[in-house]
């Protein structure tokens, strides 16, 4: 049979294996490959809440989703071109995101007896009993063929075992035509400084795998997607949403000139922002890891009124912990922070996986009439641009911010066009200036007419000498329990929120007519998947989509009012929705909803789309 | 400079408190304690900030013309903490009560301690929930009935001397509210210590505890059951400074110089600067009725500071990094060229 080179417009593999399988890092290695090469590409890793659960269990299996393409490729894929299932458990959670015409390559020497007991499978068939029978099966023995490879290199047998990944991405290489110099220089780079007699057993791992897919007749075509044309022409890097956001936060830091302090408490799935501002002392961002989550908040409040750019870090039930603390940043007026990487919630709920299901907290979640601003951030490079703008109206609104991120968005990784600072707007923090007169009194809850914002008096400052905190206050900061006071402070807090929409983007059209008979709307990181979907539909629909939450856009009205009804598209039972229905009772909102802990896919979406268009 | 007195420090404020709390003399010692502090480390007013959680000595913010953060109940520990960090030039002044510090904030408290960050801490100890009307506290006496244990508690009740040395704080204070002098000196200690210094104000509330310290602070009974600390001297007390302390090799007893061949040489002389834990604990856990009740600077030792140690941290790795500004972060790792 005649090799054949086939070229395709996209393709999605998904790398599934034990926890510690190191199938993230395989799903990593060839998603920066292709991005390098110049492909669209779009990740998604999904793994379980243990660290190491038992070894060959379904619950114990991770998985790295990559979608490559020759053009923009705006989500990880709904199904798979190629699985890799490292064994039994691993085939049996990612079968069903098999495409028909999928490949599945699996360890062979892993489809034991104890593995499949431990996977579940009642017959010896694992293939049939998941109806998979008919895809392109390779049962390739990668563990012997890994110890076989190395069995002159001196290793332990835990040694080898951990170069099994290197096999199956050399497998991915050939069948996708991609160069293994990148994947030479990531070795070498890695092990150089610790265990440099690791880079070349795994780069002869890595060789066998490809010469291995070579050689069998199973594997009769091999793939190549070209690099997209659609992509603008400069440097581009790799980034995923929880990085995007350290970053666009100690852009903001820079841009305006305030020191950045994170407070935070470890949470899943938001740590890796903690970690990542942690690693960035050089650019003056102080990292404190708190004894609990309202520590952290409190903090931040705290480096807040000190004059720093504050931030707080978390994720849903965190997000619970911190209420009263961001009533305080409320009642105090002071900028902050908090980004909620969203995850699965009730309670502990999915810990890492996705869902949007923290807005109502995020809007309403607070004792007392507390508004905050909230924006969300809708791809995983967008994550830069999101916090940068809530860092940005924190600033220069004198309130707390919430951006809210997700799962989805902060483990996802997208190719980024590196912007340059000078590109980005200062931040002007509204600091007092000068001297009071003599004998007069800093008033410190003084608003400007126009915004509504207080002055800034940062502690150090000489005869600025004010005090704030919870309780209620005159515009003189005094204590007042007077009735007329508190009704106007509750109104004017609000207001100054609301007039946080002056300075905040219109809503676009991002696809479709202006009017007509349907919109569709998301927030946050449905974004690829609902474009992706319009994109299928084609014409007839139209699609906006919300970055900014409270305040909405200020042509979010006239928007919403030359369509007959909007689609409602959000991971959780419709709270966008609601929220949207209170403020606008005349429009026709529809509702598409999933609360699974996943992604949409497209193809929902576009089903969902067709019965309303 | 000009000198500051303790009117530059009062604010415009009517002072809330009731009338006979004990709140209303530390406060005063308080704003006589800084301009003393300003002059031995020039600082200026500006530098001060004080900070409280809720309850009715975290009023004192309000009192004291600084700048100043009430803020929400158990957390000021934790809002003083970001203050000092994000801006250590600033001298951070905390004012908090037992049920805010050690029941609701305890975690914030031990911990602040365990970093030992440089702050001061002023814990007013009345045993008593005042401003919810009179429920028992994490310090009220075992059997103490109060509207919320109406037979009597049936919980011990934390020494915050031992929480603080438990947590190997490097100073630790007490004192009782009608010291007015000592309450000064301990302040003044407290500030030039480089580190976390709580110092325990022992206070009346006149309305849901009053006499609760009645024994330390009876002109009759305090010499015999307290002992005023001081550095350097020997650790005698009673009315006519006839008794003193002893460590017998197993534990600090309580002797009457002349008695027993115990001579004035055998008394402790108090060392608030050694690195021996255990002898602080000792002092600070000491009650009646057989021993008196340690006052003064128990314990205050040199360590590094949480705030040092940011700072330290970051000159280091900036000196060493080349990432100097954000594009250089953005441009950092692995990247590549679209033409």
């Amino acid at each position: 049979m005649k090799h054949k080179v086939i070229d395709v417009k996209d393709v999605v593999i998904r790398f599934a294996g034990d926890s510690g399988d190191g199938m993230q890092l395989t799903g990593s290695l060839f998603a920066d490959m292709s991005a390098i090469y110049g492909n669209g590409l779009s990740t998604f890793p999904d793994y379980p809440a243990e660290i190491r659960a038992p070894h060959g269990t379904v619950s114990g299996v991770s998985g790295f989703q990559v979608h490559i393409g020759n053009s923009d490729v705006n989500t990880p894929g709904d199904f798979c071109d190629l699985l890799v299932a490292m064994n039994p458990a691993a085939l049996k959670a990612n079968a069903k995101w098999c495409k028909r015409t999928a490949m599945i390559l699996v360890d062979q020497d892993a489809f034991d007896e104890a593995g499949m007991r431990k996977a579940g499978f009642k017959t010896d068939n694992p293939f049939n009993e998941l109806g998979v029978e008919d895809r392109a099966l390779v049962v390739a023995p990668i563990s012997t063929l890994t110890r076989e490879s190395l069995k002159d290199s001196g290793m332990d047998n835990k040694a080898v075992s951990k170069c099994k990944n290197m096999f199956t991405l050399g497998v991915a290489c050939y069948l996708y035509n991609r160069p293994l110099e990148y994947i030479y220089q990531y070795l070498e780079k890695k092990f150089s400084k610790k265990h440099p007699e690791m880079i070349e057993p795994n780069k002869k791992v890595l060789n066998d795998g490809y010469n291995y897919a070579a050689n069998i007749q199973a594997i009769a075509n091999t793939y190549t997607v070209e690099p997209s044309h659609n992509l603008k022409k400069g440097r581009y890097r790799n980034i995923t949403g929880n990085q995007a956001t350290a970053w666009g936060l100690l852009a903001a830091s820079e841009k305006s000139g305030l020191p950045l302090f994170c407070g935070s408490y470890p949470i899943t799935p938001a740590t890796a922002i903690l970690e990542e501002l942690a690693i960035h002392k050089n650019l003056g961002a102080k990292t404190l890891q708190a004894e609990d989550e309202i520590a952290g908040i409190c903090t931040a409040i705290g480096a807040a009124f000190a004059g720093n750019l504050a931030v707080t870090t978390t994720s849903g039930p965190g997000l619970s912990l911190k209420s009263e603390a961001m009533g305080l940043a409320v009642m105090a007026e002071l900028p902050l922070v908090v980004v909620d990487v969203q995850r699965g919630g009730p309670s502990t709920g999915l810990p890492t996986k996705t869902e949007q299901s923290d807005l109502n907290q995020a809007l309403y979640g607070r004792n007392g009439e507390c508004p905050m601003a909230v924006i969300a951030a809708h791809s995983p490079a967008h994550c830069f641009d999101a916090a940068f703008q809530a860092a940005k109206i924190a600033v220069e609104h004198m309130t707390p911010v919430i951006l809210l991120s997700e799962g989805f968005l902060g483990n996802g990784s997208e190719p980024w066009l590196i912007p340059a600072m000078k590109d980005y707007p200062e931040i002007k923090p509204p600091f007092v200036r000068g001297l009071l007169e003599d004998g007069a009194r800093f008033k410190p809850f003084e608003r400007d007419p126009e915004t509504l914002v207080r002055r800034w008096a940062v502690p150090g400052q000489k005869g600025f000498e004010h005090r704030v905190g919870g309780l209620e206050k005159n515009h003189a900061g005094v204590l007042s329990t007077d009735p007329q006071n508190h009704e106007q402070m509750v109104s004017e807090r609000a207001r100054k929120v609301e007039l946080i929409s002056r300075d905040i983007p219109q809503l676009e059209i991002l696809h479709g007519p202006a009017q007509g008979k349907l919109l569709v709307i998301g927030w946050g990181g449905t974004y690829g998947h609902i474009l992706s979907a319009v994109h299928e539909v084609g014409e007839g629909v139209s699609y906006a989509h919300f970055d900014y939450i409270n305040p909405l856009p200020a042509n979010t009205e006239k928007v919403f009012s030359s369509f007959e009804k909007v689609l409602v598209c959000e991971l959780n039972s419709g709270q966008f929705a609601d929220y949207l229905r209170a403020r606008f009772p005349k429009v026709n909102f529809i509702k598409c909803n999933k609360i699974q802990g996943q992604p949409f896919l497209v193809g929902e979406l576009v089903d969902a789309i067709n019965k309303e268009k | 400079m000009a000198t500051l007195t303790f009117k530059d420090f009062k604010s415009d404020q009517e002072v809330r408190w009731c009338p006979g709390c004990g709140d209303h003399a530390v406060l005063a010692a308080l704003q006589r304690a800084l301009p003393k502090v300003s002059q031995a480390l020039d600082y200026a007013k500006e530098r001060y900030v004080v900070v409280s959680g809720i309850g009715c000595s975290s009023r004192l913010p309000y009192y004291m013309d600084t700048y100043g953060f009430h803020s929400i109940h158990g957390r000021a520990t934790a809002i003083s903490t970001g203050i000092k960090v994000a801006n250590p030039w600033l001298t951070v002044w905390q004012a908090c009560g037992d049920g805010d510090a050690l029941a609701i904030g305890g975690n914030h408290f031990i911990h602040a301690i365990r970093r030992n960050i440089d702050i001061n801490i002023i814990l007013f100890n009345n045993q008593i929930y005042g401003l919810t009307k009179g429920q028992y506290s994490p310090t009220s006496k075992l059997g103490a009935i109060t509207k919320t244990s109406p037979y009597g508690t049936v919980e011990h009740p934390f020494n915050p001397g031992s929480l603080v040395l438990g947590a190997k704080g490097t100073f630790f204070a007490r004192s009782l509210d009608v010291e007015l002098k000592l309450n000064e000196e301990i302040m003044t200690a407290a500030a030039l210590h480089d580190g976390c210094a709580v110092m325990e104000m022992l206070t009346n509330c006149v309305i849901f505890n009053d006499g609760a310290h009645r024994s330390l602070s009876d002109p009759e009974l305090k010499a015999d059951n307290t002992i005023v600390l001081r550095q350097g001297e020997r650790m005698i007390f009673g009315k006519n400074r006839e008794k003193g302390l002893i460590y017998d090799g197993k534990k600090i007893r309580v002797v009457r110089i002349g008695e027993g061949g115990f001579t004035e040489d055998d008394i402790l002389i108090h060392d608030a600067h050694t690195d021996n834990i255990g002898i602080h604990m000792a002092l600070a856990d000491m009650k009646g009725p057989d021993y008196p009740v340690a006052l003064g600077v128990i314990r205050d030792v040199k360590d590094i500071t949480y705030d040092d140690g940011v700072r330290d941290q970051m000159k280091a790795v900036a000196s060493k990094s080349s990432i100097q500004c954000v594009d250089d972060l953005l441009n950092s790792g692995s990247t590549w060229e679209v033409l």
